[in-house]
């Protein structure tokens, strides 16, 4: 029925502008695989320096030793729970103006949880198929550690599903219309992982119930895998660690940065792919007042942290209260506070921000901030010293750097790559939701004056 | 009746879902305990270098350690670096930086200080044992916390674990001496030394099983340091032998950060040098130094802090 129905202005804009990348391949888009290539090999020198002289090389030393990759390791897990939470969040509540943003989110987790691993494969001296083996032969379910990885290869795996569970009548779709332009290996792909859709009542029963039961499974999931996170920290007996709000403060913080990285990423395709029509200021608004919600909520966690344990000052407190208030921590603290806590949320409110480039550059801030606050809570944690000696510094290398820079880059690659085998955006369920729309020969109509934009609505029309 | 048959399909392979999915979950579970169940049934326990059981059991030693801070003045009297950590040093090849055993001066209320030798306590609810994640670390029978460089991988959250701050890492290539390389590795002994894992003071259990006191406790030259085993009850300095008990009643002792609820194997006399004469207001002991590492050659050196 459907192929037979001609499109409308709307959704040829749409079919065209998200099987553009996969029709052709620019030169810009080889320029930046070769950019990132080049970050990428500069961290292989680096990190084969590393694993030829030792952490050494490293700034991290025996009082603070856990430094940049650790603190990147929590920022990556941050970037991967928003993405499939988010989605699932704004399925499950049936949010009718997710369908643009949600590939995005998912593709965020995809790509940043190998990145997590990467970190701690970084954080070791030994080579990483040696660390890889013992962790797994020798796995011992007692430590957080074992937690993390548990968590982790099971959130992959649950996220990885859930993204192409979602993708396969997108697939289906591309590889139907196409067009015999595309290469060959190009359309070998598109036939082999759309398995056989062909939008039937029965296939579409099962992908939706898979969709849900999918949806449901990846919630808890992500918060445990942000949980053991924090616990990796809260299972020691460091005073600043040693709180048992860290869990939720880690489940807080992870959705805050998360968020600010879906609205980068969303940002980017509508510049780069022109999706200005499907991606509009409402996204950006939406996400801007989730941004800002989740600031307010971040705000609290760390009044009510700060306050319990400022009331008390019991042990060490005061000291590691005074470094990030007043000492040598403190410009990276208030940096944090006022920069991705207070900025934000006034960026959102303020009227005359409240636009699509000031929500981009309150999300750059968030990530910034919020990468600083993980760098202060391990190393902040570290430097408390636990005996009468020297506070000791740490301050990262080059080599620490340049893994930092490896790492985003491995990140970027991937969402790249997928960017270029799979539509952007859902085209299925947004040519669907533009069929339902009472406005069919304009761009797709605006949110929220669609009627039947919910899973029953569109279940009841057809 | 359509619409009927469909919801009835739609029921039954939800069920047949579910079904599968409790059945997955289950297997999660299972699976990775079932290399586990094996080994116990090999008898291969995890971590621990096979021992041959006794034919007959014997004695099970507990040691601890007893420092008696009233005969601990820094080696300030004898004008030396602290001698513990110096015979340490020496004798278990312990590469710069690290300090196994490292006398710490605490503040005193009213302005004086006092020497507190700090050295891995050997909890008996060791926080470092708990968070490994591969068993390269464990609590002998004997009370003893002891590492297996083979199985580390250099994660650091014992490190990141340990409230004492006893535990070192080989950040670069540390110094391997000539003799090292004679020895066979073993965790009681942790020589030859690799880089990249995790070392600290593992209370020299061979020395102990063949009748010696262990470097640090040899080296004081005020005899503060005691070994000690609770099974028998008796603790010694290498001057005296004493009831283990009576000492620790006796002179009201305590252990480090008793607070935390590690329980600690290490107990402390509270003093500070009175009687080996040292004046409270004397601050400052000598820096250790590493002085066997002259003889080693191509070992990449690193200093506490970074850079």
């Amino acid at each position: 029925m459907e192929a037979i129905r001609p499109l409308n202005h709307s959704q040829r804009l749409l079919e065209t502008l998200t099987l553009a990348p996969l029709r052709s391949t620019s030169k810009a888009f080889y320029l930046l695989v070769a950019v990132l290539l080049g970050i990428i090999a500069w961290g292989v020198y680096a990190y084969s320096l590393q694993l030829r002289d030792g952490l050494i090389l490293t700034g991290m030393r025996d009082r603070i030793s856990w430094g940049l990759y650790i603190a990147m390791y929590v920022f990556f897990v941050g970037a991967s729970m928003a993405g499939t939470f988010v989605s699932a969040i704004l399925r499950i509540t049936k949010a009718g103006w997710r369908t643009p943003v949600t590939r995005a989110a998912e593709m965020v987790t995809v790509a940043a949880l190998p990145i997590a691993f990467l970190f701690i494969l970084f954080n070791s001296r030994q080579s990483p198929q040696w660390t890889i083996y013992k962790l797994t032969v020798f796995s011992r379910w007692e430590s957080p550690i074992a937690w993390d990885m548990y968590a982790l290869t099971t959130y992959l795996t649950a996220s990885l599903i859930y993204l192409y569970v979602a993708l396969i009548p997108d697939l289906a779709y591309a590889r139907d219309h196409i067009g015999a332009q595309a290469t060959a290996s190009r359309r070998w792909f598109l036939k082999t992982f759309a398995i056989g859709w062909q939008n039937g009542a029965l296939q579409r029963r099962y992908l939706q119930l898979a969709e849900t039961v999918m949806m449901i499974l990846v919630l808890p999931i992500a918060v445990a895998m942000h949980t053991v996170t924090a616990w990796l920290f809260a299972m020691t007996l460091r005073e600043p660690w040693d709180n048992p709000m860290f869990g939720i403060y880690f489940v807080g913080g992870a959705i805050f940065s998360g968020v600010g990285i879906i609205v980068i990423l969303i940002a980017l395709l509508r510049k780069v792919y022109r999706l200005e029509s499907f991606i509009t200021r409402k996204h950006f608004l939406y996400l801007g007042y989730l941004l800002a919600a989740l600031a307010g909520v971040m705000f609290y966690f760390n009044v009510s942290d700060f306050v319990t344990h400022a009331y008390k000052l019991r042990g060490d407190m005061s000291r590691y209260l005074e470094e990030q208030f007043t000492g040598p921590m403190a410009p990276l603290y208030w940096a944090y506070f006022w920069g991705g806590l207070v900025a934000p949320i006034a960026i959102v409110l303020l009227p005359f921000t409240r636009n699509i480039a000031g929500i981009v550059v309150a999300s750059v801030l968030v990530n910034v901030a919020m990468f600083i606050e993980r760098y202060l809570i391990v190393v902040g944690g570290l430097g408390l010293p636990l005996n009468p000696y020297e506070v000791a510094t740490y301050s990262p290398t080059w080599v620490e750097w340049s893994l930092l820079a490896a790492g985003v880059a491995v990140f970027m690659l991937i969402v790249v790559v997928i960017l270029k085998l799979v539509p952007a955006l859902a085209i299925t369920e947004m040519m669907e939701e533009n069929r339902l729309g009472s406005n069919h020969d304009s761009l797709l109509p605006p949110l929220g004056e669609r009627p039947g934009q919910s899973l029953e609505g569109r279940r009841g029309a057809r | 009746m359509e619409k009927e048959a469909n919801y009835q399909r739609w029921q039954a392979s939800r069920r047949r879902l579910l079904k599968l999915m409790g059945a997955a979950g289950a297997a999660a579970i299972a699976v990775p305990l079932v290399p586990r169940l094996l080994t116990k049934e090999a008898g291969a326990s995890s971590g621990e270098p096979a021992t041959e059981e006794p034919a007959t059991p014997r004695r099970l030693r507990r040691w601890a350690m007893v420092i008696d801070l009233r005969r601990c003045d820094g080696c300030q009297g004898i004008g030396k670096p602290p001698q513990c950590t110096a015979a340490c040093v020496q004798g278990r090849f312990v590469p710069e930086p690290m300090e196994w055993i490292e006398a710490y001066e605490h503040d005193l209320p009213g302005g004086g200080t006092q020497f507190l030798p700090t050295i891995c306590m050997q909890c008996q609810n060791p926080p470092c044992v708990n968070v490994c994640p591969v068993g390269a670390t464990w609590s002998t029978p004997e009370g003893i916390v002891l590492i297996n460089q083979e199985r580390c991988i250099g994660c650091r959250l014992c490190m990141a674990a340990c409230p004492y701050e006893r535990r070192f890492f080989t950040w670069g290539e540390p110094p391997v001496p000539v003799e090292s390389h004679f020895v066979q590795y073993s965790p009681e002994h942790q020589i030859p030394m690799k880089r990249g894992v995790v070392y600290k003071c593992d209370f020299c259990p061979e020395m102990l099983r063949a009748g010696r006191l262990p470097y640090c406790a040899q080296a004081c030259p005020g005899k503060a340091i005691y070994y000690a085993d609770l099974e028998e009850d008796v603790a010694t300095n290498g001057e005296e032998v004493v009831q283990l008990s009576r000492l620790l009643t006796e002179n009201a002792a305590y252990r480090y950060k008793e607070g935390l609820g590690t329980r600690p194997r290490v107990y402390y006399i509270p003093g500070y040098g009175e009687e080996v004469g040292r004046d409270p207001y004397t601050k400052g002991r000598l820096a250790t130094e590493w002085p066997w590492q002259e003889k080693t050659k191509g070992a990449k050196q690193w200093k506490r802090s970074g850079r």
